[in-house]
């Protein structure tokens, strides 16, 4: 039987129960008096007893289809000829392989019998697996629900207990976020951790030298160069700083002119025709800064003469700093634009009363009283700017270096990340571990960005209300 | 230079009033000044945003109209190799290119060259190979009979033909005689553009005149729906927990920080996740949706957090105390009272992520959505890719015309983002109405 037919008995047998519990409930009114005798309306009995059912059943499902493919692969080397078991573990990985692939019918060539035969005996592993399954998901199912319905009488508290395991339910999904949160940081610094036995950390965080491609053959512990990160801090704060450089003072000053001087009308058309621009994907923005701005500002820096001064490369980290900072802009307008608004109208109006222009409103009244949301809001811009990926990675190109010539191509943290992580690999190579090593890195920055900013917005927000 | 002509005045009335005047004029200059640079700003937004609709869509206009070539075919057997229509092996192995060449040449004189001959042939899309096989498996009858076909051409006619429709220099790779050839075609006649059909109805191809977006589109749509499936549910729970029940303690504390900071993590970090727990750990198979849509769920958690509380947030507190005054429980005042009230906000959230996870495409990268697919996938567990990740592969294809489909494609996700936002934007003043 297969999971997804499972599912469908599964749930008509959720709702036969459902109809079970309840029925029984109703069976059992009749002898006290109809539904005001009972403890909880019907409904509850039939509940409790569908989530007494469901939650070992779904519990033990999940368990087992995690479990299935080790038990699998575990019983299946067991059941391999004895001088294939003796064999290195690669070696053995590389027979499963091939055996795996010839079950599921992708491998065509010679093979050797125990092959064929192993390929057989995992197909019938796991029909037998599912069936077993199946029977006992759906046997525990009803012996539960058989134990609940004989339990059921008119004094059971059906509703405080169905509720209680409401609010646990809800507590679990609650605590999803602190799963993912575990779950980067120990994915991230495990993997780390694995990379830096292997790759000093000073060496790591301070080497000048970043070529990770070249570490394809035997590694030496402890004697790995080529993994320096610092031409990609380099490059990700020279990217992340042109992109400030554009996005800060336009970004700021739309917010300003939105919010003090602009029409009620012409503000309700202009802030959201702005917020598209944020929700315009980075893929677009990469692809138009590598189709139109690269190319333009490489015949712009041609035609100035740049070229004899600077190397001017046609994936310049000028074209995706420039694009990143219009995808920000509606960012830290809108993030501006609602510290602005919290600014007291009184603050304004006292101002206006002495005889200041709005201008001077602004200058010195509205922005020292809003300057620490703004600068809030700046930190999570910051944040969002290293940790852009798609822009840099098809406008900046992949050239590690250090420099300060926005016309050269450059690289970041995030695009070799990416690039090191992309297509089949093997995990325990330097050269992938290395990309959880920027993780983390990137991963720490950003979260101490985070948790700096919305401190400085939350505190400053706490002044007037 | 103003204030040194006035000075003489100033000396003599010394008064305040006096002294604001004459600075008024550069305090007003200043404000207008000012008031400018709010302008250049908003306009240096608009401008970008005017600037990339315009590249996208007069790049990518194109897309949608195909240049055909109209020939006259013979499905003459000897020159197909085939004798029995009703063999599917013979069909299979048809020559049907020699067809298309003989056709050519009652147009073209027949080149002796033999690298000539394959350069006309060449004018021609691969693809009308596959096309008139299924017309002869669909119409046995064709067999031996003369036919009028508009075939689909090459990539590079059919930019040579639009950019000639367009008096935009031709930056393609076509030999001379190939142009001539083409002209003489389209002299007569037989070249023409129609609709792009398979623009949405195939799935990607390594020849441009070919690929679609409809695996990708499809790819979407399942990685979307898991997303959907997963994050709304146990989104609006944890919402529920964290603003109805959640005791303030450190421990709920401790989760709102993380979801807070977890709204700002890097979409990598969360590709680096499913790359180590879901690959990984769990051995899950590279590049299907099902994947995909775990990442894209814990990155979309957030924000239906974060947009659910503020929706729960908002139904006032007399509905729930009138509920429970009325001896209602907890949980029927939430199911019965405030889930309702609170669900078009909640919604709107939702929505906001959804539009959110479509764009997304790093994350997906590092788990294999990458994978050149022609396939179109048909359930959660195929293989297959996105329209973001479409989008990127097809941009760093060399071929000319991949620039035109990757703008195309372009236009499509912006088409579904406008819709969404749009549809949260009706959503929330729907919301604010009732209020």
């Amino acid at each position: 039987m297969s999971t997804s037919i499972l599912l469908v008995f599964i749930i008509v047998m959720l709702v036969a129960i459902y109809a079970l519990g309840y029925g029984r409930s109703m069976s059992l009114a009749k002898t006290v008096g109809g539904v005001p005798g009972l403890n909880s309306l019907p409904f509850y009995y039939g509940m409790l007893t569908v989530l007494w059912s469901a939650i070992p059943a779904a519990l033990l499902l999940g368990v087992w289809l995690i479990f299935q493919a080790d038990i699998i692969e575990m019983l299946v080397v067991q059941q391999l000829p004895e001088d294939i078991r003796g064999l290195e573990k690669d070696e053995i990985n590389l027979i499963l392989n091939k055996i795996y692939n010839v079950a599921y019918g992708q491998y065509v060539g010679d093979t050797p019998p125990f092959v064929i035969a192993s390929a057989e005996f995992i197909l019938g592993l796991e029909r037998n697996s599912q069936w077993l399954v199946s029977i006992v998901v759906l046997l525990s199912m009803a012996i539960i629900a058989a134990i609940i319905w004989l339990k059921i009488h008119p004094k059971m508290k059906a509703r405080v207990r169905v509720e209680a395991i409401f609010k646990n339910m809800l507590l679990a999904c609650a605590c999803i976020a602190i799963l993912t949160t575990i779950g980067i940081v120990f994915s991230v610094l495990f993997e780390s951790l694995r990379f830096f036995q292997q790759v000093s950390v000073f060496e790591f965080l301070f080497g000048l030298e970043w070529a990770p491609q070249a570490h394809d053959g035997e590694q030496v512990p402890g004697k790995n160069s080529g993994f320096g990160a610092l031409p990609l801090f380099a490059g990700t704060l020279l990217i992340a700083s042109i992109a400030m450089l554009i996005a800060v003072p336009t970004g700021l000053m739309s917010a300003i002119y939105l919010s003090e001087y602009a029409p009620r009308r012409a503000r309700a058309i202009i802030k959201p025709l702005l917020e598209v621009l944020a929700g315009i994907p980075t893929v677009v923005y990469g692809f138009i800064a590598a189709l139109t701005v690269a190319p333009f500002i490489r015949d712009v820096a041609i035609v100035l003469g740049l070229d004899s001064v600077v190397r001017v490369s046609s994936d310049s980290a000028l074209a995706a700093g420039l694009v990143m900072g219009v995808m920000i802009i509606p960012f830290i307008s809108s993030l501006s634009d609602d510290v602005i608004n919290a600014v007291p109208q009184s603050l304004r109006d006292g101002a206006l009363a002495l005889g200041a222009t709005t201008s001077e409103v602004v200058k010195l009244v509205v922005i020292p009283a809003a300057l620490p949301g703004i600068v809030g809001s700046i930190l999570l811009a910051v944040s969002r700017a290293i940790g852009e990926t798609m822009i840099v990675m098809m406008a900046a190109g992949l050239a590690a270096k250090i420099t300060a010539n926005p016309l050269d191509s450059v690289t970041t943290v995030t695009v070799q990340i990416v690039t090191l992580l992309v297509g089949d690999q093997e995990f325990d190579s330097p050269k992938t571990l290395a990309a959880f090593a920027l993780g983390l890195v990137l991963f720490i920055v950003t979260l101490s960005l985070n948790y700096i900013s919305l401190h400085v917005v939350k505190k400053y927000r706490e002044h007037y209300e | 230079m103003h204030e040194s002509k006035k000075r003489p005045d100033n000396t003599s009335t010394t008064s305040h009033v006096d002294k604001v005047k004459l600075s008024l004029k550069k305090r007003y200059r200043a404000e207008k000044r000012f008031r400018m640079y709010g302008i250049m700003s908003v306009s240096i937004g608009l401008f970008a945003l005017i600037g990339l609709f315009y590249q996208v869509i007069s790049n990518g206009i194109g897309a949608f109209q195909q240049t055909y070539i109209q020939l006259q075919l013979e499905f003459d057997p000897a020159s197909l190799g085939i004798t029995d229509a009703s063999s599917e092996e013979q069909l299979r192995l048809g020559d049907y290119g020699k067809i298309i060449q003989n056709a050519l040449f009652t147009h073209i004189d027949k080149p002796q060259d033999r690298k000539q001959r394959r350069e006309l042939y060449n004018l021609v899309s691969v693809g009308a190979n596959f096309h008139l096989h299924k017309q002869l498996t669909q119409h046995p009858e064709l067999l031996g009979r003369e036919v009028t076909y508009w075939l689909l051409a090459d990539d590079d006619v059919d930019t040579y033909f639009k950019s000639r429709e367009s008096n935009q220099p031709f930056t393609g790779r076509l030999s001379n005689s190939q142009v001539t050839w083409i002209e003489k075609l389209i002299s007569t006649g037989h070249v023409k553009t129609k609709f792009n059909k398979a623009f949405f109805t195939s799935g990607d191809s390594a020849e441009p005149e070919q690929a679609g977006i409809l695996g990708a589109l499809l790819g979407s749509f399942f990685t979307l729906v898991v997303t959907l499936v997963l994050s709304f549910p146990i989104g609006v729970a944890a919402a529920i927990y964290l603003e109805e029940y959640a005791p303030v303690n450190r421990f709920t504390d401790f989760i709102e920080v993380n979801i807070n900071n977890l709204a700002a993590v890097p979409s990598v970090i969360f590709g680096l996740l499913g790359l180590a727990i879901f690959l990984n750990f769990f051995e899950m198979p590279r590049s299907i949706p099902l994947v995909g849509g775990l990442v894209l769920t814990l990155m979309t958690l957030p924000t239906i957090i974060i947009s659910s509380r503020a929706a729960i947030k908002a139904v006032p507190p007399s509905i729930r105390q009138a509920a429970l005054g009325m001896g209602a429980s907890k949980m029927q005042t939430i199911w019965h009272h405030v889930l309702p009230l609170a669900l078009p906000g909640m919604m709107t959230g939702t929505i906001i992520g959804m539009a959110q996870a479509l764009g997304e495409t790093a994350p997906l990268l590092m788990i294999g959505m990458v994978a050149f697919i022609v396939d179109i996938p048909g359930s959660v567990n195929d293989p297959s890719t996105v329209l973001p990740v479409q989008i990127f592969l097809w941009s760093d294809s060399p071929e000319r015309a991949f620039v035109e489909r990757t703008s195309a494609a372009i236009m499509v996700l912006l088409g579904f983002l406008l819709a969404m936002n749009t549809l949260a934007v009706l959503m929330r003043k729907k919301l604010e109405r009732r209020r």
